[in-house]
């Protein structure tokens, strides 16, 4: 079985069926790009996914379990990790803070012990703050440790999303539009790291991106989507030249 | 400015940062242990109550500041710690036992109120809340063989361990001090683990708290909780400074000055709680004032501005009456309330904040400094 399976998986708003029977497989240590106009059904198949709805009907596997039953913050701690498409940082918090709540899935201190501020709790935050600082690293963020998010630029904020996802040590990363909003040069930055995140941190990327260059750039196959059903995948090449994906991108 | 260097990572968990706060906290520490030596018995009373506040104020911010909860129900979390002392007491249970069994017993109904939070926000929570603290007070009304109705209920003096504790001696205020103490610790503890940290996420995001692994249920629950347990907590010491306690002390007024008291200090540090403490205690004092002082001064500033003695006569009569108008507390706390709403929405502490930081920079402190960061989140939010 696939490292990940969406087994056709719909869902509905009242009499709108922004999920239409999407069945896709997700390989180990692939980049696996969705593309489709506005409307699409894009970001209801993350939410799907990271389990902030419940589908109409279909089923989702993760390393061969099933997980379309498993409540919403148990989702981090399997492995799956994601960003928003409209940034959803904790704003009045610290960029520090931001990232050790993307540890939150590896606590395991408990309350009395953290109101107490014991030994064991100070060894775990500093193994935390450990990790924090390797995906700081990674994403050249030393800058803005203390600085509070509502301060940020926009496109420092895209990348710190991107890195408080990484901080729950993520097997599969869930990527929406990564690059929207942000300029030429951002979005380059962007594509080298969606790729080291692959190959230096080996984590699975299910991305959703308008951007075709950046996609044409990263992804190893792409899915198509259109009316919340699937019109094409493959190769980028492939899906691009489908006639049905011309049509949807030409409004045909 | 002052520049830390930083080499370690137990720098940014340590609460006292560098040198400059163990000067700053060791100087507060011993004016707070001077104080009972130098000030008069009443001021020391007021001192006492602005403790007993800032106790309530820790326990609001971490629901309303830290998660993001409101709550006008802490007038009623107040009398269950009251209540729960009063009657231990005269169960012959000694302070020791009553004083944690009000925490517990005050934070079980805490995580109680706290499920129907689970499903409601804003506003309708507030009115949840304010329910909560109606029932409250119409149970201690007419549960009498407990809380003797309304004919209030009399708590005598703590007995710890054979020795009596005064509700006027240095030996209280000694007592309050070190349960304020102990709450800024708890919470300042809370706001380093992850338990505070999923808090705030919460209440900046509570999408992306469900993706990064925060049980919401659990942690509003515990929140409430742990709220609830510090405001039984600070009742017991109310309890005890009133040594009398009836339904009509916890009323939606009460709950409304413990609101102000984070509105007014600044909901997202905790020393908001203590800044507002000390201001809502000192309203009464300031009031009395009002009304007896002021006019007297102002006629008398008249007369030398040479005003004749009866016009002066006729303005100290104005002002008294202005001055103990009813509604006069309500109408103030209102205006209060909207001023720093409009104009300092992070409080006394964010003001202090600011003016800290106009000296650090001196020369260089740009009108703007806080002014872009507010209109870019505004326009961010309005997206
Ligand atoms: N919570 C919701 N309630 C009702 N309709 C929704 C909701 N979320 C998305 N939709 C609708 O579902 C469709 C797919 O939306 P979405 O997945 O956000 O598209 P995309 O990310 O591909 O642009 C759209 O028509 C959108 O209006
Ligand atoms: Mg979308």
């Amino acid at each position: 079985m696939s490292f990940f399976t969406v087994d056709g998986i719909s869902l509905q708003f009242g009499g709108l069926k922004a999920v239409d029977s999407v069945s896709f497989s997700v390989e180990k240590g692939e980049i696996f790009t969705i593309i489709g106009p506005n409307g699409a059904g894009k970001t209801s198949i993350f939410n799907l996914i990271s389990r902030l709805y419940d589908p109409t009907s279909g089923k989702l596997f993760f390393e061969g379990r099933d997980i379309t039953e498993v409540p919403p913050h148990q989702i981090a701690k399997l492995g799956i990790a994601r960003t928003f498409q409209n940034i959803e940082l904790f704003e009045n918090a610290s960029m520090l803070a931001n990232l050790l709540v993307g540890r939150h899935c590896h606590a395991t201190t408990q309350l009395w012990q953290e109101i107490l501020f014991l030994p064991s709790v100070r060894r775990a935050e500093k193994e935390h703050r450990r990790k924090v600082e390797e995906v700081i690293e990674f994403l050249d963020l030393q800058a803005y440790r203390d600085k509070l998010i509502a301060g940020l630029p926009y496109g420092v904020r895209k990348v710190v999303e991107v890195a408080r996802a990484l901080c729950s040590e993520p097997k599969l990363i869930l990527l929406d539009e990564p690059s929207s909003g942000l300029n030429v040069e951002e979005t380059d930055d962007m594509s080298f790291w969606i790729r080291d995140i692959r190959t230096e941190l080996g984590v699975t990327v299910l991305m959703v991106e308008h951007d075709m260059s950046l996609v044409n750039r990263v992804s190893d196959r792409v899915l198509a989507l259109n009316y919340g059903k699937v019109l094409a995948s493959g190769t980028p090449a492939e899906v691009q030249a489908h006639p049905d994906v011309i049509a949807a991108y030409l409004g045909a | 400015m002052r520049f830390v260097f930083k080499t370690d990572y137990n720098q940014d968990i340590r609460l006292l940062k560098h040198s400059g706060y163990w000067w700053s906290y060791g100087a507060l520490l011993a004016v707070l242990i001077a104080f009972p030596y130098l000030v008069g018995s009443y001021l020391q009373s007021q001192i006492v109550f602005v403790f007993i506040y800032a106790i309530v104020g820790v326990a609001l911010i971490i629901l309303t500041g830290f998660t993001g909860q409101a709550s006008l129900g802490h007038a009623a979390f107040l009398a269950i710690g009251a209540y729960t002392a009063g009657f231990l007491q005269s169960q012959g249970i000694s302070f020791i036992v009553y004083f944690p069994a009000a925490a517990i017993i005050t934070g079980a109904v805490g995580a109680m109120v706290g499920f129907p939070a689970l499903r409601l926000s804003g506003i309708y929570l507030v009115i949840a809340t304010i329910a909560f603290a109606f029932i409250v007070e119409e149970i201690l009304a007419r549960w009498e063989s407990v809380t003797h109705g309304n004919e209030g209920m009399r708590v005598r003096t703590i007995d710890l361990l054979g020795q009596p504790i005064p509700r006027d001696g240095d030996a209280f205020y000694f007592l309050c001090l070190l349960v304020l103490a102990g709450s800024i610790l708890l919470a300042l503890n809370l706001l380093r683990s992850p338990t505070g940290r999923a808090f705030i996420a919460i209440r900046d995001s509570e999408t992306a708290a469900k993706s990064m692994g925060i049980d919401l249920a659990g942690y509003k629950v515990k929140s409430f909780a742990i709220s609830a347990a510090l405001t039984g907590m600070a009742g017991v010491l109310f309890a005890h400074k009133m040594s009398f306690i009836s339904p009509e002390m916890f009323t939606l007024l009460l709950s409304i000055e413990f609101i102000m008291v984070i509105i007014i200090g600044g909901a997202f540090g905790v020393h908001g709680a203590v800044l507002g403490a000390i201001f809502i205690v000192m309203v009464d004092p300031f009031l009395t004032a009002l009304k007896d002082d002021v006019p007297v001064l102002g006629a008398s500033l008249a007369t030398t501005l040479g005003m004749a003695p009866d016009a002066a006569g006729k303005l100290r009569e104005t002002m008294s009456a202005i001055g103990s108008a009813a509604g006069l507390k309500g109408a103030i706390y209102g205006l209060i309330i909207m001023m720093f709403i409009l104009f300092e929405p992070y409080g006394l502490y964010g003001r202090w904040l600011k003016v800290k930081l106009f000296f650090q920079l001196f020369p260089l402190y740009k009108k703007a400094t806080f002014k872009r960061q507010k209109t870019y989140v505004k326009s961010e939010r309005n997206r």
